[in-house]
């Protein structure tokens, strides 16, 4: 089937994961306004991948189930974006004059 | 009938698993994958409604939102984000044992994925007794006016509500996931898996690895908003 990752490549990418945990847990005692949320998702986002190529191995997964788990973060970038665009716009609602 | 069913030579080294409608072990493996994938987008559209109703009443009561977090130990919180992180190592470990044939090692990663599993469990139990005891739970809300901040009560108690909505979810998904591991550790010690047969091991270890991706989101989005203000 496909090659099998080394130990190595395991414990790196877990050495990573726990590295971004405390990355994000010492950042957010940290001044920032609304970058605090943006710098935490982006940690997390970062770990999800790391999760999804490393230890799901989608990295070395056929091209259709790639097109599956890219389909998964496709629709969850329209839920919130189409969420966030609806609800951020409704000026008449408390969080709705976003611009 | 006896010639009828005379296997050709080809058949008979196929493995016991192939069932007939897959040519191979590959295409078996890589359809086997691909379902459980389709099964883990029905879980994303799951979590993903909570998250996206979480989107609307953050963004409606920033500051109640930020302020309830203070009761959350982040401490805890990325405690079990660690213990998390090495259970997926060591599913990831027990996926590879499994596919290089070694039985010891395999049921070995699989008794420490739990055991991390069930060490999350308890820590959540441990955060939900204190918040009991807190009467933050929706049952006691009417007996909570949120007296740090009155005007924040009813939104605090939304933020609770998703706390414990989301958070659950997440640990059920984990009672369910060391239920699989069970099962999985019995199948091995049956002698079922080889380097030709190891789906269920690979495909539970995508469930697990899913849940372990929604606490990654779950951890600052209900622990560390307002860490920085003293709201409270």
């Amino acid at each position: 089937m496909h090659s099998i990752p080394s130990v190595r490549t395991y414990v790196t990418v877990w050495a990573i994961l726990t590295i971004m945990t405390f990355v994000t847990f010492y950042v957010a005692q940290i001044e920032l306004g609304v970058w605090n949320i943006v710098v935490a998702l982006i940690i997390a986002f970062f770990k999800m991948m790391l999760v999804v190529l490393f230890f799901m191995n989608v990295k070395a997964d056929s091209p259709l189930t790639k097109l599956f788990a890219g389909a998964g973060l496709f629709w969850m970038v329209l839920l919130l974006g189409q969420v966030m665009l609806d609800y951020f716009s409704r000026d008449w609602m408390p969080g709705g004059k976003f611009w | 009938m006896a010639d009828a069913h005379t296997v050709a030579p080809e058949h008979e080294q196929h493995s016991p698993y192939l069932r007939h409608h897959f040519d191979d072990m590959a295409q078996q493996f890589d359809s086997a994958t691909l379902g459980m994938w389709v099964f883990l987008l029905t879980e994303i559209m799951f979590f993903g409604g909570m998250f996206g109703a979480y989107t609307v009443y953050r963004n409606m009561y920033p500051e109640a939102f930020a302020s309830t977090s203070q009761f959350m130990n982040p401490k805890y919180g990325a405690f079990n984000t660690a213990v998390l992180i090495v259970s997926s190592l060591s599913m990831a470990l027990a996926v590879r044992a499994a596919r290089l044939g070694q039985q010891k090692a395999l049921q070995l990663f699989l008794v420490i994925t739990m055991i991390f599993g069930l060490a999350f469990l308890g820590v959540k139990a441990f955060e939900y007794h204190e918040h009991w005891v807190d009467m933050k739970v929706p049952l006691f809300f009417g007996h909570w006016d949120y007296h740090e901040a009155p005007q924040f009560a009813r939104p605090a108690q939304i933020m609770f509500c998703f706390y414990f909505f989301m958070t659950g979810f997440h640990a059920l998904h984990m009672v369910v996931g060391v239920g699989l591991m069970t099962t999985i550790l019995v199948m091995a010690r049956k002698g079922t898996f080889s380097p030709q047969y190891f789906t269920p091991v690979e495909i539970s270890g995508l469930y697990w690895h899913f849940v372990d991706i929604v606490w990654i989101f779950l951890f600052p989005l209900l622990y560390l908003i307002g860490r920085t203000k003293q709201l409270i």
